[in-house]
């Protein structure tokens, strides 16, 4: 199969021995090798992976999310909700106002939840960096796991009956009506929209990832092979629990994070234990639990974080054994 | 002119006031800037992506930072 990526290794090796003329074979070669392919295929991918998901979402506004979800409770609705999580944008200030009203349409709780969950795991800029680095085949495990999580931490909560930990307010608040002409948008404008979205999230992330490539080349090229199996490989089986609690409350920008495990893979950091800590970082942050308490009492919080959490560390152990 | 910026303080609703306000300054134009954080007000207006901005009562645009164009068009009408 032709690697479509061949050209910007052509660069990278082109710019790492002939124009900065550094000795193969060395630490520094392999990092800045590293460093510029990433980095060039990271953007790419960025680009247009939050070009398409933006063009798609330019078709799925909240209002029709509500309308397609409210009132029915069962399985394939939290299917739904975790699928519109993917697409749908989830900045932690629009999390309230979302979650009220989608409760307030009639959206059951537990449903409410999925696309809670999944909206801000898989994201399109995480998905991408992914892609660019771990590769495609862990990717979509990665999406798969994003949405099955989501259902299943949808449902559980459902079952769990806690509509009354929910701020009485929410239920009380009547969401006006909007009809704004999102339905008449012209391709022009669509393409328009996803251009600026795209400038707008590389313009919020690129540090992260030149930082974090920058993290993960020296990792690649200078720490010794295999130094993570040792440490945090599969017959450690605290290494899962560990690197899930540490990821909870890391709420620096998962952008950076990728590239970074993306070496620790390549130093024997198992892929199961590496995926766990990155839903970790990104399904559950502390930004977004402080905005949620608005409308959440705290055993419904602690419910949430408790459920994604131990789903989080299921799933390591579970790739560690299939992959 | 009452222009309401709906949001619960995140990064993007301060840059949303920041072109409005750069907007009124360019323009001329004389308005009231408010700044609406409570989640009632903001879901009455339908709204449920932050940020978005309401001149005289209604909705021009909701989920995303507006364009300087867009905000000139809307208070030069």
């Amino acid at each position: 199969m032709v690697d479509v990526f061949y050209p910007l290794q052509w660069i990278a090796d082109k710019l790492t021995y002939e124009v900065f003329k550094i000795a193969p074979e060395t630490h520094l070669a392999a990092s800045v090798n590293f460093i510029i392919y990433d980095v060039l295929k990271i953007f790419i991918l960025l680009a247009i992976m939050i070009f398409v998901v933006s063009y798609i979402r330019t078709y799925v506004t909240p209002e029709k999310t509500r309308k397609i979800l409210g009132g029915r409770t069962g399985l394939q609705y939290h299917l739904l909700a975790s699928m519109l999580g993917v697409v749908t944008p989830f900045c932690s200030c629009s999390s309230v106002p979302l979650f009220i009203g989608f409760v307030e349409s009639g959206i059951p709780l537990g449903v409410t939840f999925s696309f809670l969950i999944t909206s801000p795991l898989v994201n399109e800029a995480a998905v991408a960096a992914l892609w660019a680095t771990i590769g495609l085949k862990v990717t979509l495990i990665y999406i798969v796991s994003g949405i099955v999580l989501g259902v299943f931490g949808g449902y559980v909560i459902g079952l769990l009956k806690m509509e009354k930990y929910v701020a009485d307010f929410v239920y009380k608040i009547k969401v006006g009506d909007q009809n704004r002409d999102q339905e008449s948008l012209k391709i022009k404008e669509r393409a328009a929209i996803a251009f600026d979205n795209v400038k707008e999230i590389v313009g919020k992330v690129w540090i992260y990832v030149i930082i974090g490539v920058t993290l993960g080349g020296i990792f690649h090229g200078y720490a010794p092979e295999g130094i993570l199996a040792q440490y945090a490989g599969k017959d450690n089986l605290l290494a899962v629990p560990i690197a899930v609690v540490m990821g909870v409350p890391l709420y620096s920008n998962v952008m950076g994070m990728i590239p970074i495990v993306e070496s620790l893979i390549e130093k024997g950091l198992p892929v199961g234990t590496a995926l766990a800590f990155l839903m970790a970082v990104t399904a559950l942050s502390l930004p977004e639990m402080i905005i949620l308490k608005k409308v959440l009492k705290k055993e419904l919080i602690g419910a949430f974080v408790l459920i994604v959490t131990v789903s989080i560390i299921f799933t390591g152990y579970l790739f560690n054994i299939l992959l | 002119m009452k222009i309401e910026i709906l949001g619960t303080g995140c990064p993007k609703c301060k840059k949303t006031k920041e072109i409005i306000e750069k907007v009124l300054k360019q323009t001329g134009v004389e308005a009231e800037v408010i700044k609406v954080e409570d989640i009632e007000k903001i879901l009455n207006y339908g709204v449920m992506v932050t940020p978005a901005v309401a001149i005289d009562g209604e909705v021009k645009v909701a989920g995303k930072v507006p364009d300087e164009k867009d905000i000139r068009k809307w208070i030069t009408q």
